[in-house]
């Protein structure tokens, strides 16, 4: 791997456009789970941008917050699927047009 | 203790006021009317108790300062009150005709269902009338200036149902604010010229001025606004026929004895200011004199019994500027003191004959009425000679010393008032004839009603015509072997401002024919007046017959109403509805409304967004993020 | 030729991206998804951060990713529920990301620091020195995450219970 070489801005492409297709996945879809998944993506794309700058620089902080990144991720699965699971008991459905009650 | 009982001068009306003010509806007719009166009879005593203490002589000036009333920046104004002989005989006639005639109205507004607010307005109206004349400065007459106009719009329209009442109280407060404006602008120049607007400093500071000084002429004149607006003198003088409206003490006490005289005791109080400017007498001569003789004329052919006494008070008012004018300080104030008697006496008398009338003011239906109300026809009668200044009742000696000033200081001006004397002579028995000699004229239910007053009525009347026939002796001139009590009295206060003018002194001689020649002239209208109204038993014509052109013209009051209505009245209010109708209801409601609809269709609009759907909200989440880094690019 | 590999898994990342959103079937979405992740590993690995790789399959294809499809099994939601979206939002809702993603490129290729060349072999990604970091700089926020994990443990176990009446 020593003859690897590549642009930084490689890695910013990729990394923006996992970015948008997570955006657009949480705007295109409905159910609340696999909303969830565009958000993870979204975070792995944000990942993948800091390891890569990590590397560039040659500075362990950054894959360091990745790991954190990969800490809160976890924990925020962990109670978001909870909390869906709650949601389907009360209403039977994960679509998120059901879930109408966040006014006034 | 005396600093106490100054203070307390004006506060005894003041609770008077604010008793029958705040609880009068629960007040008995009897209590209302004790709280009405007891306060003024206080002040009175208190008045007479300082008067005295000033005619020993021991004390000549006391200044009370009550508290600092506005201080800001080089400007201090302390509520200061000032007694001195000039002011302690304004207490006197204020307090003691007021007196009168609170005692007068209790029997007089009995049967008036609003009476104890009636006594409650005449109590403020004495309270600033007292604060008028006890303040030490300009500014604290202001405020009572400012008070008794109030009081006098107040009780103009006291029968606030009536609007051609209210619109008579709207006219007055209006005309007077015309006058007050001219008031307000003098003080502050008095204070941009001199620093201060208390008297002493004022005054002090004014002797360092040469005679004719253009602040001074400045500040003479626009003081004279504010007393011709107060005082009723050409041209803001319609008011007062129309303040006839009140109820007829109100008249007596506001539109003839007190309030309307404040402008010559203001003019008399600044006397050192006018004595300055010859530019500023000649003016207030000018104006006297015209009014004078201008007001007697339309009271000539008046048929309604006030209207002939309010413009008798109008010329009377114009003899007390002439007395101003010319330099006569002490003949105008004489003048107001004897008038203060002998015409509240002639509106309480005419009032007591409207009261057996039931209501009716007008003269041609009244005559005969002498044997019918015997009191009121003696008391009415000393009054109309003492006001036609026959010897030696009061008007005599206070109009020939004006007179006599006039002769020496201008003879035009002495000719013009001659010339008003005569019309008063006559106006005034026209209207003694047609109301008390003759057959009456009235209907029989009138005829049968009538009645002489009730005693509480009649005593005020008694007391004023003795006042009115005696009151002359104050001021026995030298010629009568009298010394002139109340110029001696007065002196302290005009010294400076006759020293400076220098009046030339007129012989002896001279003065006793101008005093025939006056008298006589009055005696020969009087006679002439008896002719045609007792002996030839003339009556006015109706309203309806056709008048000779200039007995119309006079009779309509020279039209001078419809010509402040033409030129003043309409385009102001023309202007007015223009800006109303389209500055106010299109511009500034428009603003408002607009304002309000707009906040009320955006969120109509912006409330649809929020339907709760999580959806759209990431939606809008997406699209702020795309402008932040929109933003952030252009940037 | 190991360029290629790069251009590879960048490809396979974006192209099972894509299939996660357009999928009907939840259950396929997390598939999709896993193949993301495994590409996003092997770029890390292509990186020379082998710890990250490691922990990256470990939590998220083990842990997350199983939690995912547990969840969708409980709730029985591996046959296409979903209603559809109007054609409408469906358009703006490309529209908007694709003009997210213009924006994002826009303001990412103004900076100057995005010109560096990324070469292999690098030691940072190595267990040693990012465990020296890891255990000397950042103690305390470590120490800290690991409250976090007890509370969402917590909250999730909270959540989860059959409310009793």
């Amino acid at each position: 791997m020593d003859n690897f070489q590549i642009p930084v801005s490689y890695y910013l492409v990729l990394s923006v456009l996992l970015f948008s297709i997570g955006v657009m996945g949480v705007l295109f879809r409905r159910n609340a789970i696999v909303i969830f998944m565009c958000i993870e993506l979204m975070l792995n794309a944000v990942n993948l941008l800091l390891a890569a700058f990590s590397v560039l620089h040659g500075d362990t902080g950054g894959q360091v917050f990745v790991f954190f990144i990969m800490a809160v991720a976890a924990a925020e699965v962990a109670v978001g699927l909870a909390i869906l699971i709650m949601i389907y008991r009360n209403v039977k459905s994960t679509d998120i047009n059901i879930l109408n009650k966040l006014k006034w | 203790m005396m600093k106490l009982a100054v203070c307390l001068l004006p506060l005894f009306p003041l609770l008077g006021f604010l008793l029958n003010g705040l609880a009068g509806r629960k007040f008995s007719k009897n209590i209302a009317a004790l709280t009405g009166c007891l306060p003024v009879l206080a002040s009175f005593v208190i008045s007479l108790c300082l008067f005295i203490q000033l005619l020993k002589g021991e004390i000549t000036v006391i200044t009370v300062d009550c508290f600092d009333w506005l201080q800001a920046g080089g400007l201090s104004v302390p509520f200061s009150f000032l007694i001195d002989p000039l002011s302690s005989v304004m207490l006197l006639v204020v307090t003691g005709v007021g007196f009168l005639i609170h005692v007068y109205s209790a029997g007089y507004m009995h049967d008036d269902e609003a009476f104890a607010r009636f006594f409650a307005y005449m109590n403020l109206f004495i309270m600033f009338m007292l604060l008028l004349v006890l303040g030490n400065n300009y500014a604290v007459m202001f405020c009572g200036w400012e008070g008794v106009g109030l009081c006098s719009y107040l009780l103009i329209g006291f029968w606030f149902k009536n609007t051609a009442y209210n619109n008579a109280a709207k006219k007055a407060f209006i005309m007077n604010r015309i006058g007050d404006l001219g008031f307000l602008l003098g003080m502050f120049l008095i204070y941009n010229t001199f620093g201060s607007l208390s008297y002493k400093e004022v005054f002090e500071g004014a002797g360092r001025f040469t005679s004719g000084t253009p602040e001074i002429t400045a500040i003479a004149l626009l003081l004279f606004v504010g007393a011709i607006g107060k005082s009723a003198q050409i041209p803001l003088y319609t008011w007062l026929p129309d303040a006839m409206a009140g109820p007829t003490p109100v008249s007596a006490l506001i539109h003839a004895a007190t309030m309307v005289t404040a402008g010559v005791y203001m003019i008399a109080r600044s006397n050192i200011l006018y004595a300055l400017s010859p530019a500023a007498m000649g003016v207030v001569a000018a104006v006297g004199a015209a009014t004078a003789v201008f007001a007697a004329t339309i009271g000539l052919v008046q048929n309604d019994i006030k209207k002939v006494l309010a413009y008798s008070t109008v010329s009377q008012l114009g003899y007390m500027f002439v007395a101003m004018g010319v330099g006569a300080f002490t003949g105008g104030i004489f003048h107001l003191v004897t008038h203060a008697f002998f015409k509240a006496l002639l509106f309480l008398g005419a009032g007591s004959v409207i009261h057996a009338m039931g209501g009716e003011q007008d003269i041609r239906k009244m005559g005969g009425l002498r044997k019918h109300l015997p009191v009121t026809f003696y008391t009415f009668l000393i009054a109309a000679i003492a006001i036609s200044g026959i010897p030696p009742f009061a008007g005599f000696f206070s109009k020939d010393e004006i007179l006599g000033y006039a002769f020496a200081g201008n003879r035009l001006v002495w000719l013009l008032g001659i010339l008003g004397s005569v019309l008063t002579a006559f106006y005034m028995f026209r209207l003694f004839y047609l109301t008390f000699s003759g057959k009456f004229r009235g209907t029989e239910t009138q005829l049968s009603h009538l009645h002489e007053s009730p005693k509480i009525m009649t005593v005020p009347l008694v007391i004023l015509a003795l006042l009115s026939a005696a009151g002359g002796f104050i001021g026995m001139p030298a010629v009568f072997g009298g010394t002139h009590f109340l110029a001696n009295f007065l002196s302290p206060v005009f010294a400076e401002g006759a020293q400076r003018l220098s009046l030339p002194e007129l012989s002896h001689g001279m003065e006793l024919v101008l005093m025939a020649v006056a008298v006589f002239i009055a005696a020969a209208a009087i006679l002439y007046a008896r002719n045609v109204y007792v002996l030839k038993q003339g009556v006015p014509a109706g309203e309806q017959d056709e008048l000779p052109v200039l007995h119309r013209l006079v009779y309509r009051k020279y039209y001078v109403d419809e010509l402040y209505d033409k030129i003043i009245v309409k385009p102001l209010m023309a202007l007015s509805g223009v800006f109303y109708s389209f500055l106010d209801i299109r511009v500034i409601d428009g603003l408002v409304n607009f304002s309000g609809s707009l906040v009320l269709k955006t969120s109509s609009v912006l409330r649809k967004t929020q339907a709760g759907t999580i959806g759209f909200y990431v939606f809008a989440m997406v699209i702020g993020v795309i402008l932040v880094l929109l933003y952030n690019i252009m940037m | 030729m190991i360029h290629y590999l790069f251009y590879f898994l960048s490809f396979l990342a974006i192209f099972s991206a894509l299939m996660v959103v357009l999928v009907k079937n939840p259950v396929h979405s997390v598939l999709y998804l896993i193949v993301t992740l495994f590409s996003i590993a092997g770029h890390y690995v292509l990186l020379n951060a082998q710890f990250l790789a490691a922990v990256h399959v470990i939590v998220y294809a083990g842990a997350i990713m199983v939690l995912f499809l547990f969840v969708l099994m409980l709730l029985n939601l591996n046959v296409e529920t979903e209603s559809h979206k109007s054609s409408w939002l469906k358009f703006m809702a490309v529209l908007s990301g694709g003009l997210f993603l213009l924006v994002l490129t826009a303001s990412v290729k103004g900076s100057e620091k995005i010109h560096g060349v990324i070469s292999g072999g690098s030691e940072t990604g190595m267990i040693k020195t990012l465990g020296n970091t890891l255990f000397g700089e950042f103690m305390l926020p470590f120490e800290i995450s690991s409250l976090l994990f007890l509370i969402a443990m917590v909250g999730a176990v909270m959540l989860g219970k059959k409310e009793t009446q």
